[in-house]
Parts: C-alpha cells; sequence; structure tokens
C-alpha cells in the first residue's frame, strides 16, 4: 500500500506554481482553506474543486498523485459526509464531500511542487526573529518537517499491525490498537537515535 | 585511522531490585580499519557500539576518540563518527531521497542550491542517482539502507559504525551494502551476524553475556564464537 497520499511527494519541475516563493503558496494554501470553511454553499464548492484541479493541471501533477490523494481523504470524506447526509440532508453531504476533496487537492499542489527542505528554510527565516525569546528555528523548522513525514510511516505502521492482528485471527480493536501505539513510540524513539546519531539538533 | 579507546566503559541500567548490567567495564583500544563485534542477541554489542557515537552514555569509564571523551562533546565526535541503524526506515526521515541526504549537509552547507547539488553528487556516488526525488517509502530494503549510509556518508565521517546493516536484506543487498562499507577508506566499526562478513574484519570482539569474550583477529575470533554456539 502506498503511504505518501495527503503528505504527497515533491515532483521536481519548472511549472508557476514550482516557481513560487513558499510563503505564497502556503498563504494561498491557507486563503483557500479559509474560503472553503467559510464559503457554504454547492456551486461554491463544486468551483473550489475546479482551482483545485486546475492548480493541479498547472503543476502538471501525476494523475496517480491526485488518485492517491483522493483515496486517503475517501474514508474520511465519505464517513463525514454520512453523517452530515443523516443530520443535514443529502446536498449538505455532497458538498462537504466536495468540500474535503478540493481541501486535499490543494495541499498535495503544495506539497508536490515544493520540497520539504524548501519549507523548512522558509520556516527557519519567519521564525528567526523569534530566537531572542529562546526560539530555537532549525528544531522548531525540524519538527515540522518530521511531522510532516512521520504521517507516511505512521500509516505503514497501521497497516502493518492490523495485518499482523487478521494474521493471528484476532479481531478485538485491543489486538490492533495496543501493538499499534507500542510500535509508534518505539519508531519515535528511533527516529530520535538517528537524528541524535546524525548530529542533527546539535547546533 | 583513529583510535576508539574504550576506558572501563560499561553500563548498568536500574531495575526492580537492583541494577542489570548492560555491558560490564570494559577496555579496549581499536585501531584497525575494519572492526567487526559479533554475538547473540542482547549480549551487548550494539551497546558497545553505540557508545562510540554517544547514542549510549557509559554509567562508568569513558569512551573516547582520538582523546576526544564522547560523552563530554557530544557535537563534536558525531561530527567525526556516522551510525548507521539496522532499520533504515527509521533512519530516513525526509520525504525524498535527495531530501533525507541534503538533510544530513545542512550544517555542513547553508547555500539551499549548493546543498541540493552536492546532495545530488552524493546520491550519484553511491548509484541512487535516478532515485533523486523518489519517495524514501518506494524504495527496496536494499536502496532504503544504501540511501541511510549515503546520509551518513555525505558528511564524510572519519568514522563509521554500522549495526547489522545487512540484517534485513537479502542476499544480493547484502552484497552491496557490504561491498560499500569494505571499500570505505574510513575506519568501520561493524555489528553483525554474518559471520562471512565478520571474517573480512581486521580484528573481531565476540560480546557474551556483557562482556568482551574474546577480541583477536577475525578467524580465530569467529571460529571461537561457533566453537562457544555448538558447545
Amino acid at each position: 500500500m502506498s503511504t505518501t497520499g495527503l503528505v504527497g511527494v515533491y515532483q521536481p519541475g519548472t511549472t508557476l506554481l514550482h516557481r513560487l516563493p513558499v510563503g505564497v503558496k502556503l498563504g494561498g494554501l491557507m486563503i483557500f482553506s479559509l474560503a472553503i470553511v467559510l464559503v457554504r454553499s454547492m456551486p461554491a464548492a463544486w468551483a473550489f474543486l475546479a482551482v483545485a484541479l486546475v492548480l493541479a493541471l498547472v503543476a502538471r501533477i501525476r494523475l496517480v498523485t491526485l488518485a492517491r490523494a483522493a483515496r486517503t481523504v475517501l474514508f474520511l470524506a465519505l464517513f463525514v459526509g454520512a453523517l452530515q447526509w443523516w443530520w443535514y440532508g443529502r446536498d449538505k453531504a455532497i458538498e462537504t464531500f466536495v468540500d474535503l476533496l478540493a481541501l486535499s487537492i490543494g495541499a498535495v499542489v503544495v506539497s508536490a511542487t515544493t520540497p520539504v527542505n524548501a519549507m523548512l528554510d522558509s520556516f527557519i527565516r519567519w521564525i528567526t526573529p523569534l530566537r531572542p525569546i529562546g526560539v530555537d528555528p532549525e528544531r522548531v523548522a525540524l519538527t515540522i518537517g518530521l511531522a510532516i513525514q512521520a504521517l507516511p510511516g505512521t500509516v505503514a505502521l497501521a497497516v502493518e499491525t492490523r495485518d499482523a492482528a487478521r494474521a493471528r485471527g484476532v479481531r478485538h480493536p485491543r489486538a490492533f490498537l495496543a501493538p499499534f501505539v507500542v510500535r509508534v513510540v518505539a519508531r519515535a524513539h528511533e527516529t530520535g537515535d538517528a537524528l541524535h546519531a546524525r548530529g542533527i539538533g546539535d547546533d | 585511522m583513529p583510535t576508539i579507546s574504550f576506558d572501563a566503559a560499561g553500563l548498568s541500567v536500574p531495575v526492580a531490585g537492583g541494577a542489570r548490567v548492560v555491558l560490564e567495564p570494559t577496555t579496549v583500544e581499536l585501531t584497525e580499519q575494519r572492526v567487526g563485534i559479533i554475538g547473540a542477541n542482547g549480549s551487548g554489542k550494539s551497546t558497545l557500539a553505540r557508545m562510540v557515537n554517544g547514542l549510549v552514555a557509559p554509567s562508568t569509564g569513558r569512551v573516547l576518540v582520538d582523546g576526544v571523551d564522547v560523552a563530554r562533546h557530544g557535537a563534536a565526535i558525531r561530527r567525526r563518527v556516522g551510525f548507521c541503524f539496522t532499520d533504515p526506515a527509521s533512519q530516513l526521515v525526509m520525504p525524498t531521497c535527495v531530501e533525507d541526504v541534503e538533510l544530513s549537509l545542512r550544517r555542513h552547507e547553508k547555500n539551499a542550491a549548493r546543498r541540493h547539488d552536492r546532495a545530488l553528487e552524493v546520491l550519484d556516488r553511491y548509484g541512487l542517482s535516478e532515485h533523486a526525488d523518489v519517495s524514501v517509502h518506494a524504495l527496496s530494503g536494499g536502496q532504503k539502507q544504501l540511501l541511510a549510509l549515503a546520509g551518513v556518508l555525505a558528511v564524510e565521517p572519519a568514522v563509521v559504525v554500522a549495526d547489522e546493516p545487512t540484517t534485513l536484506l537479502d542476499l544480493a543487498n547484502t552484497r552491496r551494502v557490504a561491498d560499500l562499507l569494505f571499500g570505505l577508506d574510513q575506519q568501520l566499526v561493524l555489528v553483525t551476524h554474518d559471520l562471512d562478513l565478520a571474517r573480512r574484519c581486521d580484528r573481531v570482539l565476540v560480546v557474551e553475556d556483557a562482556r568482551v569474550r574474546y577480541d583477536g583477529p577475525a578467524g580465530a575470533a569467529v571460529d571461537d564464537y561457533l566453537a562457544s554456539v555448538t558447545t
């Protein structure tokens, strides 16, 4: 199973979106997300999805990457959509589903056109003025980068743990949750050791 | 070659009702280019290796690399001693191959464009250039381990410590990683269960029950280990 999903993976290119500064892209994504949340109507939802798809086309993002993003968000979107259907009816459910899809494609457009290291450099630049009050920009930026990167690895651990429970014929949620939490904590320790060993965070 | 000195370095950890000895106080001086460490699971060999990089601090004694105390000068030591883990998945922390190598280079090259170029050169050197923009999750086990090593070697450490780097690999990838490790100019400290690899070392330490039971030339050390396992 692919574990990249929403996090996307940088796809090198020279499109307009690749050349835009990181701040512009992240700011744009923030405005786009706010607009989706604040403007609540069916036509607007389809318009937002169209905008997201046009941006993906402009960035020449591979169809398979978009499909992965859609698949990753599908379960959540279906769940939320079902709840909306139950509470507010069909139209609201469809609107919410389309909104979530547009959001996920917008996130993929940014992550596929922006290397994580470029994001880290930008975060460091933005946070550096806070150094006098004790903020370590490198460390904060690395933490954000790690949080982004941890998601696919954690999904992979979840899948492995679920498969292991199935292989033993165990269906109780505890048989999944307990080993999953233990493995996530162990992986966090290993990653910490690996960062420590590479001297990252020493300076 | 650098000199790695264990000066009565040992480790005990508190447990309910007392202390558990992970490594008895150990005194050895490693000056050979390729040093192997073999022994059973839980014998203390990884602890011994981790002390060289400062990942584990001794509770007694000290470890020195070229006279520099690992516990006191951790940052300086980690610039000189690279560490490669058994499972590369825990070592690769960036989304793509080139970004992960760039992470290693961040302290050494502040200019983003030059850092990127250097990372590409490193990937090319280790036969990974065609995977530069590929997700680290999409690599095979062998490629992941090569990438983890590339990340370590990118900063040109004087010593490379590798903790069972081939345990999770198939035969072909074991050979690729082993050939890379044994082709290095740097000093290599290799923890391994692969006795063929251990035989390629200049000196081998056999660790058993939290102490170095045998220390000598590779052939004799491996034979001693085999005899201890079969008796």
